[in-house]
């Protein structure tokens, strides 16, 4: 009835998954007391769970991101606490089993449900206000694509309560995670989890190409577009070309332990090396759908902050299309050792390097917006020059290791762990960090306190760094990573400098807690009334904090590069707004409550293949089906805002815009 | 499709008084944008199955001492598979063209006709299937008869879910008429259909052709 589910699966004897089972389901218990108490479960389903706006899908996908931060950093600071105990005679307190699940655990975590929906929360935030128009190009998938991540950040999240989760690494390589030497559900809880999102993620893909190359604002060409848009569309070209290979892999994988296939396996002729091709051709391009919106997110800031336009916004866009081919010629260097020749290792060798040159365009790019700028130094800029310090360093421990004599020494080694905490902290981490700020106040209509903004970015700065630098070192000195026991004593205050640095990361993440219940505290202080709190250049801040469902009464008439700017510095110039257009009523796509139904029914298939109750599984897909069968059958897709509405909130907004913009002509 | 009838997309339609000449006069009707968007989902299919295929070419030669290509595929049979499947293709276009006149009955003899040589194929792959598994050739047997089994079944799998949605699609116009969305549906029903063809004229010649060289 229940396959191999049974009692066992709860950790009983196990104080630490158990006592953090329980504080979860206590939180989420009183949680859910406190919204029915305040009788906001309407507004929650209405307004964010079946809404089809990209902007609350945006701030769903953030929100889930950072409870997954939290979560991802606990394994993190677990890892630390034991590597900096369980040293010489001392074994800690995390027994290997368990230490091997926590930093399979965090890798997956912090890629998949964290990284990501924080990037994919930005593109679906930002990119229609930025282009100009009012949604994405299929608004209804849009929500079905946020629900199925969700569900796979659920399932990875049970693993934690009901059984276990793989011991194999982020990446799951076999044959350590074929059946025979993984014979638990852990694998299946990681196979499973990142299917389903995968699904979620390849739909994004689809609806923001096809956003960004057929929706956009009239007169928005594509060398007029924002590079946070650029960096958007060749991140989710990326996303098309590589995720389907990652769902071929892990597939492949599910059909060797599920049906005792053989394309991994020892016997049978199964080739575990297709499994280090496949996934890393997926892998590769995966970090650079992850840094390259972080690199747009920068230039925006770069450019605002500085009062200036992007400097070479076209090298810009060329960089960030050549990083984009690029990624894909590189994947054999994360596996140098491998055994390919080194002939191949010289191809894939120099290849890497070659990608340090359009990412040094870059570079050179914002260094030389910010020269000869009115540098404003907020908390976004903060982030922007740290990401340069920082990054500029981890590449070049990525050119170092794209030497594959220099791999063959310290591959495998936390060398390795140091550089790509370096390139992804210092790179999307701190993007992440800078976009939360900047964009803020135009989601909810009020900024994030300064002051502790900036305490958060030192925390992260200088935590960071104390975290990561000495495993630089250790990794010269030979430790491997991975490692649940430290046999060298010698190790130790290198050790220990990292977990202070760790911790000092968890005081940022604490801090950007009360960062936010300051904020909300203290919001009408820092009102955004006008729109535009930074002075901004793109279309986002033409519309108001927080912007209305349909972001523009009209669509915006773009005239050349900044199209905001262009015509901010126009208005104040001549101190009056563009003659008021003639409104129409809008129409805009209705709720819908399928994504979060199509999820519920992917996450309970999903549990059911873990533990093989096949019935259970079944039925999940035929309700699954069932939900899209009763969504394709409806009438109405669209309701209309009717014009009166449209003209009297347009109307209002013209004269707080009017006023704005009085202000600054007589300001400058 | 014509667009001149087309209601605004999610409110986007907006005449823009600026023209750059490079065709950004503002969003692009629903017309253009869903069947481009599901050219792009088709896309990613074929980024899917070109992963098949590597893993597929990778693992041919990996039989385990156990039966080889040559040995396993019946080139005749998989012949009748493939005139089967390109003929469905054929009549699916049939379907499209009728469509177009909003004649219902012929469009619905020339759906159900796509159907059925779409069960034809399939009921030919699901014997070959079971014949193999029969003989002890079945996917657990060796690294080349799994890759065989993913590459093939999966192609199989869509087409069964093509078949699925064909017979939604059927009921649906039968229900609601042309109504301009359910043809756009019905228009990336074809795309996939077609796509569904490509992918297998690479199979027929990857797997069975070159399989089955002297």
């Amino acid at each position: 009835m229940f396959g191999r589910l049974t009692w066992d699966a709860i950790p009983f004897h196990e104080p630490i998954p158990l006592i953090t089972s329980a504080v979860v389901l206590l939180a989420i218990a009183s949680l859910g007391i406190w919204i029915t108490k305040n009788k906001w479960w309407s507004y929650l389903w209405n307004e964010y769970v079946t809404s089809t706006d990209h902007k609350k899908i945006g701030i769903m996908y953030i929100v889930m991101a950072l409870v997954m931060l939290v979560r991802g950093f606990a394994d993190a600071i677990m890892m630390r606490a034991q590597q900096s105990l369980a040293i010489g005679a001392s074994q800690g307190y995390l027994p290997p089993e368990h230490y091997n699940q926590i930093f399979s655990a965090h890798g997956t975590i912090m890629i998949f449900f964290v990284a990501m929906p924080f990037i994919i929360g930005f593109m679906n935030f930002v990119v229609p206000l930025q282009l100009g128009v009012r949604d994405v190009a299929f608004p209804t998938l849009n929500n079905v694509s946020f629900w199925l991540n969700a569900s796979g950040a659920l399932l990875i999240n049970l693993s934690l309560f009901i059984g276990e989760f793989a011991r194999t690494g982020w990446l799951g390589f076999p044959p350590l995670s074929e059946k025979a030497f993984s014979p638990g559900v852990g694998v299946d809880y990681y196979l499973v989890a990142l299917q389903i999102s995968g699904v979620g993620t390849v739909l994004t893909g689809v609806n923001f190409v096809t956003t960004i190359l057929k929706i956009r604002a009239p007169g928005m060409s594509y060398l007029r577009m924002p590079v946070f848009c650029w960096t958007a569309l060749a991140s989710n070209l990326l996303i098309i070309a590589a995720f389907p290979v990652l769902t071929v892999v892990l597939a492949e994988l599910m059909l060797d332990r599920y049906l005792g296939f053989h394309f991994f396996t020892n016997d049978g002729g199964g080739n575990s090396m297709l499994y280090m091709n496949l996934i890393w051709v997926w892998g590769h391009p995966e970090v650079y759908i992850l840094v390259l919106p972080a690199f747009g997110i920068y230039s925006e800031v770069a450019s605002t902050f500085s009062g200036k336009p992007l400097f070479g916004y076209r090298s810009m866009v060329f960089a960030t299309l050549a990083i984009c081919l690029i990624s894909f010629m590189v994947w054999l260097h994360h596996f140098f050792t491998m055994g390919a020749g080194g002939d191949i290792n010289a191809v894939f060798g120099i290849a890497s390097m070659i990608i340090g040159i359009p990412t040094g365009v870059k570079i050179y790019n914002w260094l030389f917006t910010m020269y000869g700028g009115r540098v404003r130094f907020t908390v976004p800029v903060h982030y922007l020059i740290g990401f340069m310090l920082t990054f500029v360093i981890g590449g070049l421990t990525g050119v170092l290791l794209a030497i594959p004599p220099v791999d063959f020494v310290v591959h495998n080694s936390l060398f390795l762990v140091a550089h790509f905490h370096q390139v992804i902290i210092g790179g999307v981490v701190f993007a992440l960090m800078a976009g939360y700020t900047y964009w803020f106040p135009k989601a909810f209509g009020f900024t994030l306190d300064e002051r502790i903004g900036k305490w958060i970015f030192w925390c992260w700065f200088i935590g960071f760094h104390l975290a990561f630098m000495p495993l630089y070192v250790l990794g010269f000195w030979g430790a491997t990573r991975r490692m649940q026991h430290i046999p060298d004593p010698t190790w130790a205050p290198w050790l220990h400098v990292a977990f202070v640095g760790a911790a000092i990361i968890g005081i940022g993440i604490a801090l950007t807690v009360v960062q936010l219940l300051y904020s909300i505290k203290t919001r009408d202080q820092r009102r955004d009334v006008t729109g535009d709190p930074w002075d901004g250049r793109t279309l986002e801040w033409l519309t108001l904090s927080p912007p209305p469902h349909y972001n523009f009464a009209v669509l915006p008439d773009v005239h050349g590069e900044e199209a905001y700017w262009v015509r901010k510095q126009t208005a104040i110039k001549q101190d009056q707004l563009i003659e008021e257009p003639d409104y129409q009523p809008i129409e805009m796509p209705l709720n819908t409550p399928t994504g979060v139904i199509v999820a519920f029914f992917a996450a309970v298939c999903g549990f059911a293949l873990i533990w093989y109750i096949w019935w259970l599984a079944i039925l999940g897909l035929i309700g699954a089906f069932g939900i899209f069968v009763w969504y394709a059958w409806r009438d109405e897709h669209e309701h209309i805002i009717p014009v009166e509405e449209v003209r009297a909130n347009a109307r209002e907004r013209r004269r707080i815009r009017m006023e704005h913009l009085h202000n600054l002509s007589q300001s400058t | 499709m014509s667009t001149v009838s087309e209601t605004p997309a999610i409110g986007l339609t907006h005449g823009g008084s600026e023209d750059t000449g490079l065709g950004q006069r503002g969003p692009q009707s629903k017309s253009i944008v869903v069947p481009y968007g599901f050219w792009l989902f088709v896309l990613s299919d074929m980024v899917l199955f070109s992963a098949l295929f590597a893993s597929y070419a990778s693992l041919v030669h990996a039989t385990d001492g156990g039966p080889t290509t040559a040995e396993l595929f019946d080139r005749k049979l998989v012949a009748v598979e493939t005139l089967a499947l390109l003929l469905s293709s054929f009549v699916c276009g049939l379907a499209m063209i009728t469509a177009k006149r909003k004649s219902m009955a012929w469009m619905q003899i020339w759906l159900l006709a796509t159907g059925a040589l779409g069960l034809v194929f399939l009921g030919i792959e699901l014997f070959e299937f079971s014949k193999m598994i029969g003989e002890g050739a079945g996917p657990q047997r060796s690294a080349f008869l799994s890759s065989f089994f993913t590459l093939v079944g999966c192609h199989g799998a869509h087409v069964t879910a093509g078949l699925l949605w064909l017979g939604t699609m059927m009921a649906q116009i039968w229900a609601k008429g042309f109504r301009q969305d359910i043809v756009r549906r019905l228009l990336c029903f074809s795309v996939f259909w077609h796509a569904l063809d490509i992918i297998w004229v690479a199979i027929f010649t990857i797997v069975y052709l070159i399989g089955t060289l002297p």
